[in-house]
């Protein structure tokens, strides 16, 4: 079995964002990035069936130069080898294009199985996955939960309003996760000091024979950011207890309308 | 952190600091109280390699450069200081003075069961009448036919009641001074190695202290580690490179204090406002910032010179002697920013004042590592 898996780093869901002056993009310095955490439940999915079924695990990640460190993680954590896209025209793609880059470089590679993160907790698009199953032709099952696979098949769960929903879908698939598939191992030390040896491909959009003209080119265009609106500040009620209750009641019933 | 690291060190530094931020932070408290090592976490730190730091990956180990495995000793530090001290000494002491002194068959036997956490290491110099004054050991070997009976008492053992192989420092020639004394390694179930009184200590309680007896106990020739003679000096290199391990140590709990301090400054209100924002407490925090940041560059130039082969004795000591009193002040001041509720035991910094006093004692007090420092500086 032969699984794919499309990365992407991220600033640190913990980590202060701000927004540059130029409205189109955020101040990296001082961030820390991350591997997608979605992702990371993607890589360990991957490894999980490799360890079963054997096969090899490829990671694909677009991005700058520092994008390279999730490679290594996932590389750490038990994957086999890694495609890194670095292109100075990367970021001027929308998801669509980008979705497309991707699939060039999935197809350079063999694959039966294309895992990645339901979304990236940078951007929220959840785009990416359904793009690539398009792109490929392929059938696909979105935010899986329970993942198995058969015969040239797999059977994939999802949780769905009020319940589960469980899917066959034959392979070669895409398959975008929830977080709840797996616990994602942590990468070992003695998996670091591998995969500090193993080469990462750097390819260009040229390189994947993608030609992004005319149609490839940004059909969504961003406008601008701004960070979200400042929580108003807390406000403290004072006097009798009784009193200070019954005035709590009322505002959770009447402002907040949360009771 | 503050010095340009390669991305594997980074990769090494964030993977630690996450699995202390998940798996130690949160139970520090309850194993600090219990003052028990929690056996729990072994399995969780053999997955991730942290017991074969010092091993080299063909006998199962992680093989880690000495940055990153300073690295990954901060970052557990930052979660637990206890475990990270119970890592560092396994490591730098135990394995790495079999790494250091061992045959190729003392390796192969005992490296890849400390790699794996399958067993625990403890490294055995200190008695209960000489500390500081290593060389005073009264611990005797005695050869008997082909075998050695060794008897004495060893005091302050990291590990010393769990571990499954013990490095036994003793005296073979009782006439040749620091030249008469030889390391031997002991496994756990040998008879004459008894578990002598576990120690209920001030910090650092969730790593196991004990006292470690030898009654008549019989090793085989081929237990001998090193060259006879040559225990000291082996042990007092083996100290050089553990120095750099207490340092990192240090260095994690004083940044788990600052961050701590950092959060409740901005948080605690006095006055009508954040005590962040009197100039008393932002001196505090900008010492503190400024002194562990020297701390990390003392400790990450001792472990880049032991990276590359160069010598290392006195960087080791700056490090160790300026990281361990840098964190008992970054400690100390994290405690007076939290003000009565720095003296309890529901915010992290009472605990962290108590664990970070260890490293000015423990692997060479303070003064020892002055004692080490001048006598380079007037040499
Ligand atoms: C939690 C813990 C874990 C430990 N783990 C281990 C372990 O795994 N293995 C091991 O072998 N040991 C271990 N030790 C022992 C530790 O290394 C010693 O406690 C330390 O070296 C000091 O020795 P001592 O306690 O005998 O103090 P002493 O040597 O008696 O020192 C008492 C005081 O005198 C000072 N002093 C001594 N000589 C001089 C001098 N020449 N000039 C100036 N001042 C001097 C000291 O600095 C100190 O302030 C551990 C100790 C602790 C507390």
């Amino acid at each position: 079995m032969h699984v794919v898996v499309c990365v992407k780093q991220v600033p640190d869901t913990e980590a202060p964002i701000r927004i540059r002056p130029d409205g189109q993009g955020v101040d990296e310095s001082g961030l820390t990035f991350v591997m997608n955490y979605y992702d990371e439940h993607a890589v360990e999915e991957a490894i999980r069936i490799k360890e079963r079924a054997g096969g090899t695990v490829t990671l694909i990640a677009a991005g700058p130069a520092r994008a390279a460190e999730a490679l290594r993680a996932g590389l750490a954590m038990g994957a086999d080898q890694a495609i890194h896209i670095q292109d100075p025209a990367l970021d001027g793609l929308d998801h669509l294009a980008l979705a497309r880059v991707l699939t060039a470089a999935i197809a350079s590679v063999p694959y039966d199985l294309v895992l990645c993160g339901k979304l990236a907790t940078d951007d929220n698009a959840a785009v990416i996955g359904p793009a690539l199953a398009e792109f490929l032709d392929l059938p696909q099952a979105t935010a899986v939960t329970r993942l198995e696979l058969g015969d040239g098949t797999a059977t994939a769960h999802r949780e769905v309003e009020g319940g589960v929903e469980v899917l066959e879908i034959s392979l070669p698939a895409v398959v975008t996760v929830e977080r709840n598939i797996n616990e994602p191992r942590y990468p070992s030390l003695p998996g670091i000091m591998r995969a500090k040896r193993t080469p990462i491909t750097v390819k260009t959009i040229a390189d994947l024979g993608v030609d992004l003209g005319g149609s490839g080119a940004a059909r969504v265009r961003l406008l601008g950011l701004a960070p979200p609106p400042a929580r108003p500040p807390g406000r403290m009620l004072e006097g009798e207890p009784a009193e200070v209750v019954r005035e709590l009641v009322r505002l959770l019933r009447e402002e907040a309308r949360v009771l | 952190m503050r010095v340009e690291y390669t991305e594997d060190q980074r990769l090494v530094h964030q993977t630690v600091r996450e699995f202390a931020a998940r798996e130690l932070r949160p139970r520090a408290r309850a194993w600090d109280a219990a003052g028990a090592f929690p056996e729990e976490v072994v399995a969780p730190i053999a997955r991730l390699g942290l017991w074969g730091m010092t091993v080299p990956p063909e006998l199962g180990g992680a093989g880690i450069d000495a940055v990153s495995m300073a690295l990954a000793i901060e970052a557990l530090a930052w979660g637990d200081g206890g475990v990270a001290l119970s890592v560092a000494a396994h490591n730098s002491l135990c394995a790495g003075h079999i790494v250091r002194a061992g045959t190729a068959e003392q390796k192969r036997r005992y490296l890849p069961r400390l790699a794996s956490g399958e067993d625990l290491g403890a490294w055995c110099l200190t008695e209960p009448d000489s500390g500081s004054d290593a060389a005073g050991l009264a611990t005797r070997a005695v050869r008997r036919g082909d075998r050695w009976v060794l008897n004495g008492t060893k005091a302050f053992v990291t590990q010393g009641s769990i571990a499954g192989v013990y490095v036994v420092m003793a005296r073979t020639d009782p006439d040749a001074g620091h030249r008469g004394i030889s390391a031997f390694i002991v496994e756990r179930g040998t008879p004459g190695l008894r578990i002598g009184k576990h120690e209920d200590k001030l910090g650092m309680r969730s790593s196991d202290t004990a006292e470690v007896v030898f009654e008549d106990c019989e090793v085989a020739e081929e237990q001998m580690l090193g060259a006879p003679g040559e225990g000291f000096r082996d042990a007092m290199r083996v100290l050089e490179g553990g120095r750099i391990g207490i340092g990192a140590l240090a260095l994690g709990l004083g940044r788990a204090a600052l961050d701590a301090a950092v959060a409740y400054a901005r948080e605690r209100r006095a006055f009508g406002r954040p005590i962040a924002e009197f100039q008393a407490i932002q001196w505090m925090l900008a010492d503190t910032a400024t002194e562990l940041d020297a701390a990390e560059l003392l400790v990450m130039e001792a472990a880049a010179r032991a990276q590359h082969g160069r010598p290392y004795r006195l960087e080791s000591s700056m490090a160790k002697l300026f990281a361990s009193e840098a964190a008992a002040r970054a400690a100390s001041r994290a405690v007076q920013i939290h003000g009565g509720y720095g003296f309890i035991k529901d915010y992290p910094v009472e605990r962290i004042y108590r664990d970070v006093k260890l490293c000015e004692i423990g692997e060479g007090t303070s003064e020892v590592q002055r004692l080490i420092i001048a006598r380079e500086v007037l040499a």
